[in-house]
């Protein structure tokens, strides 16, 4: 599938919730009967798609939080994996 | 429950023990249907009263605490219970993602209302009774009426609709009705899931199980219904594990994950393990969660690899597996520690074959002379019926 472009606004799928849990020092993703624990970097990017805030937008949010630039292409290929896993949908 | 997805440690190595990430309330063993296949202890009806309230509550937050956070509420019928909206709102509070597994039965519109607001996440509507619901379906007739009311309310409040299904051999022939039906239901998941034989439906085995072929037709049809829904609908398949080679890794082994009570308190580390012998299962009414889980004999009786016996104790899929079933080898072979049976490099699976080629015979077989055909008797579940469970292979002399 073709990598989704700067302007969409990613959100948590409907019917799953991402939370942070202290026990597992992980955020996951909970969805009917089942759950995802995700690492650093995909808790990262997946608690930032608030489906208010851009593609573009929370780049430039994860570069500023951690002093890093040129994250567009990671962040951009794992929002597709995700949409394609349908643990994220998009808002236009 | 997939694990982590981009790396990150395992949730349990052989130096510790990892919360109880999955956390089962059986809140009662009521429950308007009577079901042949249900998994619930056949003696039931000797268990002690339902925990209160208030007890419920301090389950979850004592679970939380540790780390919980799948919360399934199941039964029985959990609908029978009035204080299900606040199990739910307290569940919720919490942070559980919380998953009702019900019948349908008793789902009005004001419960429904009632637990969406209370936060409830998930549900998932059982077809148990589904001999009896395929022939109403057939029919038109007014069960199925029923189930096709609260598959609308499922909708109309924002739930997606999940359907289970339980196969076995009487029903399995109609498994394409039956996708029909989930289809009419506007179900968008759909799991037929193969009887597994523990509780009444270990007491009705020799009357459920599949032949090899009913399961092969079943999966064609159910391919065959895949590609004409071209996505609209997943369905997930799941075969009976007395037709594979190697056991099921149940539970992700005893006392790793899973953490299920029942109505009267008893934790258990999976939903069937009353009946195993020797067992004792604390309740949560004389300790809490955290002694329980960590520090209880019954919880850890089977962790780690030093009960077993071989052929596991020196196969490298131990940690695969786990051995597989501890419920499954002790009714099969009579003791807890055995490699489950269902394993082909155990020295008993020939119990597994001999009961899928009885099924097999039992498709075809008719009387030599003339005599009257085989009678079979299917146990229903209910409280006069409710009897101490058989062990050992009880069918293999029919």
């Amino acid at each position: 599938m073709s990598d989704p472009p700067d302007t969409v606004k990613p959100a948590i799928a409907h019917g799953l919730r991402l939370q942070w849990e202290p026990a597992q020092e992980a955020h996951v993703l909970l969805y009917p009967e089942g759950m995802v624990k995700l690492n650093g970097s995909a808790g990262a990017i997946m608690s930032r798609c608030d489906g208010v805030r851009t593609l573009a937008a929370i780049v430039a949010d994860l570069e500023d939080s951690y002093g890093l630039t040129g994250l567009a292409a990671d962040v951009r290929a794992f929002v597709a994996l995700a949409l394609q896993k349908r643990w994220l949908e998009l808002r236009e | 429950m997939s694990s982590a997805t981009q790396g990150g440690p395992p949730l349990k190595t052989s130096a510790g023990v990892g919360p109880p990430l999955w956390l089962l309330l059986e809140l009662t063993y009521r429950c308007p249907l009577h079901c042949v296949f249900c998994y619930n202890p056949t003696d039931f009806a000797r268990t002690g009263p339902e925990l209160p309230t208030g007890d419920w509550l301090r389950v979850l937050r004592e679970a939380r605490a540790l780390g919980a956070v799948q919360l399934g509420l199941s039964g029985g019928e959990p609908l029978v219970r009035e204080d299900l909206e606040a199990i739910v709102a307290e569940a919720h509070g919490l942070g559980f993602y919380i998953n009702l597994i019900t019948s349908g039965v008793g789902l009005t519109r004001a419960r429904i209302a009632a637990l969406k607001a209370a936060g409830l996440d998930h549900i998932q509507l059982s077809f148990q009774d589904s001999t009896r619901e395929m022939n109403d379906f057939l029919s038109s007739t007014r069960t199925f009426g029923l189930k096709a009311q609260v598959a609308a309310l499922i909708r109309e409040y924002g739930y997606p609709m999940v359907l289970n299904v339980v196969l076995h051999r009487l029903n399995i022939d109609h498994v394409g009705e039956i996708l029909d039906m989930a289809e009419a239901l506007g179900a968008q998941y759909v799991e037929l899931a193969n009887t597994q034989y523990y509780g009444w439906a270990w007491l009705n085995r020799e009357q459920l199980l599949p032949s090899r072929a009913q399961l092969e037709r079943a999966e064609a049809v159910t391919q065959r219904f895949r590609e004409r829904i071209a996505g609209r609908m997943q369905i997930y398949f799941v075969v009976p594990d007395y037709f594979e080679t190697r056991p099921k890794a149940c539970m992700n082994g005893l006392g790793s994950v899973f953490l299920a009570i029942a109505p009267d308190g008893t934790a258990m580390p999976c939903h069937a393990a009353r009946m195993l012998p020797g067992l004792e299962l604390p309740s949560v009414r004389d300790a809490d969660i955290r002694t329980i889980w960590y520090d209880s004999a019954a919880f850890n009786r089977f962790r780690g690899e030093s009960w077993m016996k071989e052929p596991c104790r020196s196969c490298p899929e131990r940690s695969k597996d786990f051995g597989g079933c501890r419920c499954q080898a002790y009714l099969l072979t009579g003791d807890p520690d055995n490699t489950d049976p269902v394993c082909e490099l155990s020295p008993r699976h020939a119990l597994v074959t001999a009961a899928v080629e009885r099924a097999e015979r039992a498709g075809h077989e008719r009387p030599a002379t003339g005599g009257a055909p085989r009678e079979q008797v299917l146990i229903f579940r209910d409280h006069r019926t409710s009897i101490p469970v058989v062990t050992g292979d009880r069918a293999s002399h029919r």
